[in-house]
Protein backbone atom coordinates (compact mmCIF):
# COMPACT_ATOMS: atom_id res chain seq x y z
CA UNK A 1 0.00 0.00 0.00
CA UNK A 2 2.64 2.49 1.03
CA UNK A 3 4.68 1.50 -2.08
CA UNK A 4 1.71 2.72 -4.13
CA UNK A 5 1.16 5.60 -1.96
CA UNK A 6 4.44 6.84 -2.71
CA UNK A 7 4.06 6.31 -6.49
CA UNK A 8 1.12 8.64 -6.52
CA UNK A 9 3.28 11.55 -4.60
CA UNK A 10 5.99 10.90 -6.85
CA UNK A 11 3.56 11.49 -10.01
CA UNK A 12 2.16 14.32 -8.49
CA UNK A 13 5.34 16.37 -7.69
CA UNK A 14 8.46 15.05 -7.94
CA UNK A 15 7.70 13.63 -11.85
CA UNK A 16 5.62 16.62 -12.41
CA UNK A 17 4.86 15.55 -16.06
CA UNK A 18 3.72 19.38 -17.08
CA UNK A 19 6.86 20.88 -14.31
CA UNK A 20 10.08 18.48 -14.27
CA UNK A 21 9.10 16.78 -18.13
CA UNK A 22 6.99 19.54 -20.09
CA UNK A 23 4.66 17.41 -21.61
CA UNK A 24 1.33 18.56 -22.89
CA UNK A 25 3.05 22.06 -22.81
CA UNK A 26 1.50 23.37 -25.95
CA UNK A 27 -2.19 23.54 -24.38
CA UNK A 28 -0.41 24.12 -20.97
CA UNK A 29 0.49 27.70 -22.13
CA UNK A 30 -2.11 28.30 -24.55
CA UNK A 31 -5.37 27.67 -22.21
CA UNK A 32 -4.28 28.82 -18.78
CA UNK A 33 -5.30 32.31 -19.38
CA UNK A 34 -8.32 31.75 -16.92
CA UNK A 35 -8.51 29.43 -13.87
CA UNK A 36 -12.07 28.18 -14.76
CA UNK A 37 -11.18 26.76 -18.11
CA UNK A 38 -7.47 25.88 -16.52
CA UNK A 39 -9.35 23.59 -14.51
CA UNK A 40 -11.90 22.20 -17.09
CA UNK A 41 -9.03 21.31 -19.11
CA UNK A 42 -7.34 20.05 -15.95
CA UNK A 43 -9.80 17.50 -15.23
CA UNK A 44 -10.41 16.46 -19.05
CA UNK A 45 -7.26 15.50 -18.76
CA UNK A 46 -7.05 13.54 -15.36
CA UNK A 47 -10.08 11.37 -16.82
CA UNK A 48 -8.60 10.77 -20.13
CA UNK A 49 -4.93 9.88 -18.26
CA UNK A 50 -6.94 7.46 -15.61
CA UNK A 51 -8.46 5.67 -18.17
CA UNK A 52 -5.84 5.65 -21.49
CA UNK A 53 -2.84 4.59 -18.78
CA UNK A 54 -4.81 1.12 -17.63
CA UNK A 55 -5.65 0.38 -20.97
CA UNK A 56 -2.29 0.87 -22.53
CA UNK A 57 -0.88 -0.97 -20.11
CA UNK A 58 -3.38 -4.36 -20.49
CA UNK A 59 -2.40 -3.84 -24.37
CA UNK A 60 1.13 -3.62 -23.55
CA UNK A 61 1.08 -6.63 -21.15
CA UNK A 62 -0.97 -9.10 -22.79
CA UNK A 63 -0.54 -8.00 -26.56
CA UNK A 64 3.03 -6.27 -27.74
CA UNK A 65 5.66 -7.34 -25.25
CA UNK A 66 8.10 -9.59 -26.13
CA UNK A 67 6.46 -13.14 -25.53
CA UNK A 68 3.36 -11.08 -24.57
CA UNK A 69 1.54 -13.06 -27.26
CA UNK A 70 1.77 -16.81 -25.51
CA UNK A 71 -1.28 -17.24 -24.55
CA UNK A 72 -2.15 -17.11 -28.21
CA UNK A 73 0.09 -20.21 -28.87
CA UNK A 74 2.97 -17.77 -30.60
CA UNK A 75 5.45 -16.96 -27.17
CA UNK A 76 8.31 -15.93 -30.19
CA UNK A 77 6.44 -12.64 -31.27
CA UNK A 78 7.45 -9.13 -30.61
CA UNK A 79 5.04 -6.63 -31.34
CA UNK A 80 6.65 -3.97 -29.43
CA UNK A 81 7.04 -1.73 -32.79
CA UNK A 82 3.95 -1.14 -32.91
CA UNK A 83 3.41 0.35 -29.84
CA UNK A 84 3.33 4.04 -30.48
CA UNK A 85 0.80 3.49 -33.52
CA UNK A 86 -1.37 1.40 -30.73
CA UNK A 87 -1.41 4.02 -27.91
CA UNK A 88 -2.15 6.69 -30.17
CA UNK A 89 -5.11 5.01 -31.52
CA UNK A 90 -6.13 4.47 -27.94
CA UNK A 91 -6.28 7.50 -26.86
CA UNK A 92 -7.86 9.08 -29.92
CA UNK A 93 -10.95 6.16 -29.51
CA UNK A 94 -11.04 7.10 -25.90
CA UNK A 95 -11.15 10.36 -26.28
CA UNK A 96 -13.84 10.19 -28.89
CA UNK A 97 -15.82 7.78 -26.71
CA UNK A 98 -15.88 10.28 -23.84
CA UNK A 99 -16.50 12.87 -25.56
CA UNK A 100 -19.74 11.20 -26.40
CA UNK A 101 -20.49 9.86 -22.90
CA UNK A 102 -20.32 13.61 -21.59
CA UNK A 103 -22.50 14.70 -24.49
CA UNK A 104 -24.89 12.31 -23.51
CA UNK A 105 -24.90 11.87 -19.73
CA UNK A 106 -23.32 15.04 -18.22
CA UNK A 107 -23.92 18.02 -20.64
CA UNK A 108 -23.23 21.08 -18.16
CA UNK A 109 -19.58 19.42 -18.22
CA UNK A 110 -19.87 18.69 -21.76
CA UNK A 111 -20.31 22.60 -22.45
CA UNK A 112 -17.34 23.34 -19.75
CA UNK A 113 -14.94 21.38 -21.49
CA UNK A 114 -16.14 22.60 -24.87
CA UNK A 115 -13.41 22.05 -27.56
CA UNK A 116 -10.54 20.77 -24.76
CA UNK A 117 -11.83 17.47 -25.20
CA UNK A 118 -11.17 16.26 -28.31
CA UNK A 119 -7.81 18.44 -28.53
CA UNK A 120 -6.31 16.30 -25.27
CA UNK A 121 -5.92 13.49 -28.40
CA UNK A 122 -2.97 15.54 -29.19
CA UNK A 123 -1.83 16.57 -25.52
CA UNK A 124 1.89 14.59 -24.82
CA UNK A 125 0.69 14.15 -21.40
CA UNK A 126 -1.39 11.54 -21.81
CA UNK A 127 0.62 9.98 -24.89
CA UNK A 128 3.63 10.52 -22.66
CA UNK A 129 2.08 8.87 -19.00
CA UNK A 130 1.54 5.73 -21.43
CA UNK A 131 5.43 6.40 -22.68
CA UNK A 132 6.74 6.39 -19.31
CA UNK A 133 4.62 3.58 -18.00
CA UNK A 134 6.13 1.17 -21.06
CA UNK A 135 9.94 2.30 -20.07
CA UNK A 136 9.05 1.82 -16.66
CA UNK A 137 7.21 -1.37 -16.86
CA UNK A 138 4.79 -1.09 -14.76
CA UNK A 139 2.06 -3.61 -13.43
CA UNK A 140 -1.57 -2.91 -14.08
CA UNK A 141 -2.24 -1.21 -10.13
CA UNK A 142 0.82 0.67 -10.30
CA UNK A 143 -0.22 1.91 -13.42
CA UNK A 144 -3.65 2.79 -12.50
CA UNK A 145 -1.93 4.62 -9.58
CA UNK A 146 0.25 6.10 -11.81
CA UNK A 147 -2.58 7.24 -14.20
CA UNK A 148 -4.40 9.31 -11.60
CA UNK A 149 -1.31 10.93 -9.71
CA UNK A 150 0.31 12.15 -13.33
CA UNK A 151 -3.20 13.23 -14.72
CA UNK A 152 -4.23 15.19 -10.85
CA UNK A 153 0.12 16.40 -11.24
CA UNK A 154 -0.89 17.84 -14.60
CA UNK A 155 -4.35 19.62 -13.46
CA UNK A 156 -2.95 20.42 -10.23
CA UNK A 157 0.07 22.22 -12.60
CA UNK A 158 -2.44 24.36 -14.76
CA UNK A 159 -4.37 25.69 -12.53
CA UNK A 160 -1.76 27.01 -11.00
CA UNK A 161 -0.22 29.09 -13.85
CA UNK A 162 -3.56 30.21 -14.58
CA UNK A 163 -3.41 31.31 -10.92
CA UNK A 164 -0.56 33.38 -11.46
CA UNK A 165 -1.33 34.63 -14.79
CA UNK A 166 -4.62 36.24 -13.94
CA UNK A 167 -2.86 38.54 -11.61
CA UNK A 168 0.13 38.93 -13.82
CA UNK A 169 -1.92 40.75 -16.61
CA UNK A 170 -2.05 43.31 -14.21
CA UNK A 171 1.57 44.31 -13.87
CA UNK A 172 3.75 46.53 -16.52
CA UNK A 173 5.65 43.99 -18.60
CA UNK A 174 7.90 44.81 -20.91
CA UNK A 175 6.39 45.10 -24.35
CA UNK A 176 8.73 42.09 -26.33
CA UNK A 177 8.06 40.03 -22.99
CA UNK A 178 4.35 40.22 -23.23
CA UNK A 179 1.82 37.49 -23.49
CA UNK A 180 4.61 34.29 -23.95
CA UNK A 181 7.64 35.73 -23.29
CA UNK A 182 6.52 36.41 -19.87
CA UNK A 183 4.40 33.22 -19.31
CA UNK A 184 7.71 30.93 -20.47
CA UNK A 185 9.69 32.68 -17.36
CA UNK A 186 6.93 32.41 -14.62
CA UNK A 187 6.84 28.72 -15.93
CA UNK A 188 10.60 28.57 -15.62
CA UNK A 189 10.30 29.63 -11.77
CA UNK A 190 7.59 27.31 -11.15
CA UNK A 191 9.40 24.62 -12.19
CA UNK A 192 12.56 25.61 -10.24
CA UNK A 193 10.26 25.44 -6.96
CA UNK A 194 9.27 22.08 -8.03
CA UNK A 195 12.12 21.08 -8.55
CA UNK A 196 12.62 21.59 -4.69
CA UNK A 197 10.63 18.73 -4.26
CA UNK A 198 13.37 16.37 -6.14
CA UNK A 199 15.61 15.68 -3.30
CA UNK A 200 12.44 13.58 -1.84
CA UNK A 201 12.80 9.97 -1.36
CA UNK A 202 9.62 8.47 -0.65
CA UNK B 1 0.69 34.99 -46.79
CA UNK B 2 2.41 34.65 -50.64
CA UNK B 3 2.73 31.07 -51.84
CA UNK B 4 5.93 31.49 -53.56
CA UNK B 5 8.03 28.22 -52.98
CA UNK B 6 10.67 30.40 -51.45
CA UNK B 7 8.74 32.04 -48.90
CA UNK B 8 7.29 28.98 -48.16
CA UNK B 9 10.73 27.42 -46.87
CA UNK B 10 11.83 30.77 -45.33
CA UNK B 11 9.22 32.09 -43.23
CA UNK B 12 9.01 29.76 -40.58
CA UNK B 13 12.59 30.78 -39.87
CA UNK B 14 12.14 34.09 -38.26
CA UNK B 15 9.09 35.68 -39.11
CA UNK B 16 6.55 33.01 -38.37
CA UNK B 17 8.81 30.37 -36.15
CA UNK B 18 6.94 27.16 -34.73
CA UNK B 19 7.96 27.76 -31.68
CA UNK B 20 8.07 31.54 -30.61
CA UNK B 21 5.27 32.66 -32.62
CA UNK B 22 3.03 30.18 -33.24
CA UNK B 23 3.55 28.05 -29.54
CA UNK B 24 3.84 24.95 -31.26
CA UNK B 25 5.89 21.88 -30.31
CA UNK B 26 7.55 23.77 -27.01
CA UNK B 27 7.41 20.58 -24.82
CA UNK B 28 10.66 19.04 -26.87
CA UNK B 29 12.16 22.04 -27.55
CA UNK B 30 12.51 22.29 -23.52
CA UNK B 31 12.88 18.44 -22.37
CA UNK B 32 16.09 17.54 -24.75
CA UNK B 33 18.32 20.16 -25.40
CA UNK B 34 20.52 19.97 -22.26
CA UNK B 35 22.99 18.63 -24.82
CA UNK B 36 24.10 19.86 -28.07
CA UNK B 37 23.70 16.00 -29.91
CA UNK B 38 20.56 15.08 -28.49
CA UNK B 39 19.02 18.55 -29.72
CA UNK B 40 20.48 18.07 -33.44
CA UNK B 41 19.10 15.04 -33.31
CA UNK B 42 15.85 15.95 -32.18
CA UNK B 43 15.79 18.30 -34.96
CA UNK B 44 16.64 15.97 -37.98
CA UNK B 45 13.73 13.46 -36.63
CA UNK B 46 11.13 16.47 -36.63
CA UNK B 47 12.00 17.61 -40.07
CA UNK B 48 11.76 14.46 -41.43
CA UNK B 49 8.57 13.52 -40.29
CA UNK B 50 7.18 17.32 -40.69
CA UNK B 51 8.27 17.38 -44.37
CA UNK B 52 6.90 13.51 -45.19
CA UNK B 53 3.94 13.65 -43.02
CA UNK B 54 2.86 16.71 -44.89
CA UNK B 55 3.68 15.25 -48.59
CA UNK B 56 1.37 12.38 -47.83
CA UNK B 57 -0.88 13.95 -46.01
CA UNK B 58 -1.45 16.64 -49.39
CA UNK B 59 -1.20 13.45 -51.47
CA UNK B 60 -4.19 12.21 -50.09
CA UNK B 61 -5.93 15.38 -49.05
CA UNK B 62 -9.11 15.27 -51.63
CA UNK B 63 -9.84 11.69 -50.11
CA UNK B 64 -9.58 11.85 -46.79
CA UNK B 65 -13.17 12.34 -45.14
CA UNK B 66 -13.12 15.35 -42.68
CA UNK B 67 -14.64 13.98 -39.83
CA UNK B 68 -12.13 11.28 -39.41
CA UNK B 69 -9.18 13.53 -40.79
CA UNK B 70 -7.38 13.80 -37.12
CA UNK B 71 -7.30 9.66 -37.16
CA UNK B 72 -5.82 9.89 -40.87
CA UNK B 73 -3.46 12.20 -40.19
CA UNK B 74 -2.27 10.79 -37.13
CA UNK B 75 -1.82 7.16 -38.40
CA UNK B 76 0.61 8.73 -41.28
CA UNK B 77 2.54 10.48 -38.05
CA UNK B 78 2.71 7.66 -36.19
CA UNK B 79 3.96 5.46 -38.69
CA UNK B 80 6.67 8.01 -40.14
CA UNK B 81 7.70 8.28 -36.17
CA UNK B 82 7.78 4.82 -35.70
CA UNK B 83 10.17 4.37 -39.04
CA UNK B 84 12.51 7.28 -37.52
CA UNK B 85 12.16 5.39 -34.01
CA UNK B 86 13.93 2.19 -35.26
CA UNK B 87 15.94 3.91 -37.72
CA UNK B 88 17.11 5.74 -34.68
CA UNK B 89 17.49 2.87 -32.41
CA UNK B 90 19.76 0.68 -35.31
CA UNK B 91 22.13 3.56 -36.25
CA UNK B 92 22.35 5.91 -32.85
CA UNK B 93 21.22 3.66 -30.03
CA UNK B 94 23.06 6.25 -27.98
CA UNK B 95 21.28 8.81 -29.07
CA UNK B 96 17.98 7.27 -28.55
CA UNK B 97 18.04 6.03 -25.33
CA UNK B 98 18.96 9.32 -24.23
CA UNK B 99 16.16 10.31 -26.11
CA UNK B 100 13.86 7.85 -23.93
CA UNK B 101 10.11 9.22 -24.78
CA UNK B 102 10.65 12.01 -26.72
CA UNK B 103 11.19 10.06 -30.28
CA UNK B 104 7.76 8.71 -29.66
CA UNK B 105 5.91 11.97 -28.49
CA UNK B 106 7.12 13.85 -32.20
CA UNK B 107 3.75 12.24 -32.80
CA UNK B 108 1.81 14.13 -30.14
CA UNK B 109 4.81 17.16 -31.42
CA UNK B 110 1.86 20.17 -32.49
CA UNK B 111 3.81 21.17 -34.90
CA UNK B 112 3.69 17.59 -37.22
CA UNK B 113 -0.37 18.00 -37.01
CA UNK B 114 -0.63 21.77 -37.24
CA UNK B 115 1.19 22.27 -40.52
CA UNK B 116 -0.76 18.90 -41.69
CA UNK B 117 -4.09 20.73 -40.78
CA UNK B 118 -2.98 24.02 -41.26
CA UNK B 119 -1.35 24.03 -44.67
CA UNK B 120 -0.78 20.17 -45.92
CA UNK B 121 -4.73 20.08 -46.42
CA UNK B 122 -4.89 23.17 -48.52
CA UNK B 123 -1.80 22.87 -50.62
CA UNK B 124 -0.15 21.09 -53.21
CA UNK B 125 2.38 18.26 -52.44
CA UNK B 126 5.51 20.07 -53.62
CA UNK B 127 4.42 23.46 -51.24
CA UNK B 128 3.79 20.93 -48.65
CA UNK B 129 6.82 19.39 -48.48
CA UNK B 130 9.09 22.59 -48.24
CA UNK B 131 7.02 24.04 -45.67
CA UNK B 132 7.39 20.70 -43.78
CA UNK B 133 10.80 21.56 -44.13
CA UNK B 134 10.54 25.13 -43.22
CA UNK B 135 9.03 24.90 -40.16
CA UNK B 136 11.24 21.85 -39.28
CA UNK B 137 14.11 24.14 -39.64
CA UNK B 138 12.15 26.64 -37.82
CA UNK B 139 12.14 24.63 -34.78
CA UNK B 140 15.20 23.43 -35.61
CA UNK B 141 17.17 27.18 -35.16
CA UNK B 142 15.30 27.98 -31.62
CA UNK B 143 16.92 24.10 -30.66
CA UNK B 144 19.96 24.43 -31.30
CA UNK B 145 19.99 28.02 -30.35
CA UNK B 146 19.05 26.72 -26.88
CA UNK B 147 21.23 23.57 -26.95
CA UNK B 148 24.41 25.37 -27.87
CA UNK B 149 23.90 27.86 -24.77
CA UNK B 150 23.20 25.25 -22.09
CA UNK B 151 25.59 22.88 -23.32
CA UNK B 152 28.10 25.76 -23.17
CA UNK B 153 27.47 27.30 -20.62
CA UNK B 154 26.17 23.91 -18.27
CA UNK B 155 29.05 22.13 -19.37
CA UNK B 156 31.84 23.87 -21.06
CA UNK B 157 31.76 21.69 -23.92
CA UNK B 158 30.18 21.86 -27.44
CA UNK B 159 28.97 17.97 -28.78
CA UNK B 160 30.96 16.63 -26.19
CA UNK B 161 34.24 18.85 -27.33
CA UNK B 162 36.00 20.87 -24.63
CA UNK B 163 35.50 25.19 -25.45
CA UNK B 164 35.65 26.23 -22.11
CA UNK B 165 38.35 24.10 -19.66
CA UNK B 166 36.71 23.45 -15.90
CA UNK B 167 37.80 24.81 -12.84
CA UNK B 168 37.35 21.29 -12.18
CA UNK B 169 39.88 20.31 -14.17
CA UNK B 170 42.57 23.01 -14.01
CA UNK B 171 40.86 25.70 -16.00
CA UNK B 172 39.15 29.29 -15.08
CA UNK B 173 35.26 27.98 -16.00
CA UNK B 174 32.62 27.55 -13.32
CA UNK B 175 29.77 25.75 -14.98
CA UNK B 176 27.03 27.34 -14.33
CA UNK B 177 24.80 24.54 -13.00
CA UNK B 178 21.22 25.47 -13.27
CA UNK B 179 21.91 25.33 -16.96
CA UNK B 180 21.40 21.84 -17.10
CA UNK B 181 18.73 22.02 -15.30
CA UNK B 182 15.06 21.82 -16.90
CA UNK B 183 13.89 25.73 -15.48
CA UNK B 184 16.70 27.09 -17.77
CA UNK B 185 15.34 26.33 -21.39
CA UNK B 186 12.21 28.23 -20.24
CA UNK B 187 14.35 31.00 -19.31
CA UNK B 188 16.40 31.18 -22.63
CA UNK B 189 13.56 30.52 -25.03
CA UNK B 190 11.43 33.22 -22.48
CA UNK B 191 14.63 35.93 -23.03
CA UNK B 192 14.72 34.49 -27.06
CA UNK B 193 11.22 35.68 -27.55
CA UNK B 194 12.12 38.93 -26.07
CA UNK B 195 15.21 39.06 -28.96
CA UNK B 196 12.99 38.12 -31.59
CA UNK B 197 10.37 40.78 -30.78
CA UNK B 198 12.05 43.57 -30.12
CA UNK B 199 13.82 43.32 -33.49
CA UNK B 200 9.95 42.17 -35.25
CA UNK B 201 7.58 44.60 -33.62
CA UNK B 202 5.04 43.52 -35.28
CA UNK B 203 5.04 40.14 -33.43
CA UNK B 204 4.18 42.30 -29.80
CA UNK B 205 1.22 40.67 -28.12
CA UNK B 206 -1.44 43.27 -27.16
CA UNK B 207 -1.78 43.42 -23.04
CA UNK B 208 -5.35 42.78 -22.45
CA UNK B 209 -5.01 45.43 -19.02
CA UNK B 210 -3.53 48.61 -19.89
CA UNK B 211 -2.32 50.31 -17.04
CA UNK B 212 -3.01 54.03 -16.86
CA UNK B 213 -0.17 56.65 -17.94
CA UNK B 214 0.18 58.77 -15.15
CA UNK B 215 2.07 62.15 -15.97
CA UNK B 216 4.34 63.54 -13.31
CA UNK B 217 2.65 66.68 -13.20
CA UNK B 218 -0.03 64.85 -12.16
CA UNK B 219 1.32 63.35 -9.05
CA UNK B 220 2.69 66.43 -8.30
Amino acid sequence: MEAYLSLFLRAVFVENLALSFFLGMCTFLAISKKIETALGLGIAVLLVQVITVPVNNLIFQYLLKDGALAWAGLPDVDLSFLGLISYIGVIAAIVQILEMIIDRYFPKLYNALGVFLPLITVNCAILGGSLFMVERDYNFAESVVYGVGSGFGWALAITALAGIREKLKYSDVPDGLQGLGITFITVGLMSMAFMLFSGIQL
Amino acid sequence: MSDSPKSVLLNPLLNNNPVTLQVLGICSALAVTSKLSTALIMCLALTVVTAFSNLFISFIRHQIPANIRIIVQMTIIASLVIVVDLFLKAYAFELSKQLSVFVGLIITNCIVLGRAEAFAMKNGPMLSFLDGIGNGLGYSVILIIVGTLRELFGSGSLLGHKILPLITEGGWFDPVGIMLLPPSAFFIIGLLIWAVRSWKKDQIEKAEYQIHQVHRTEIL
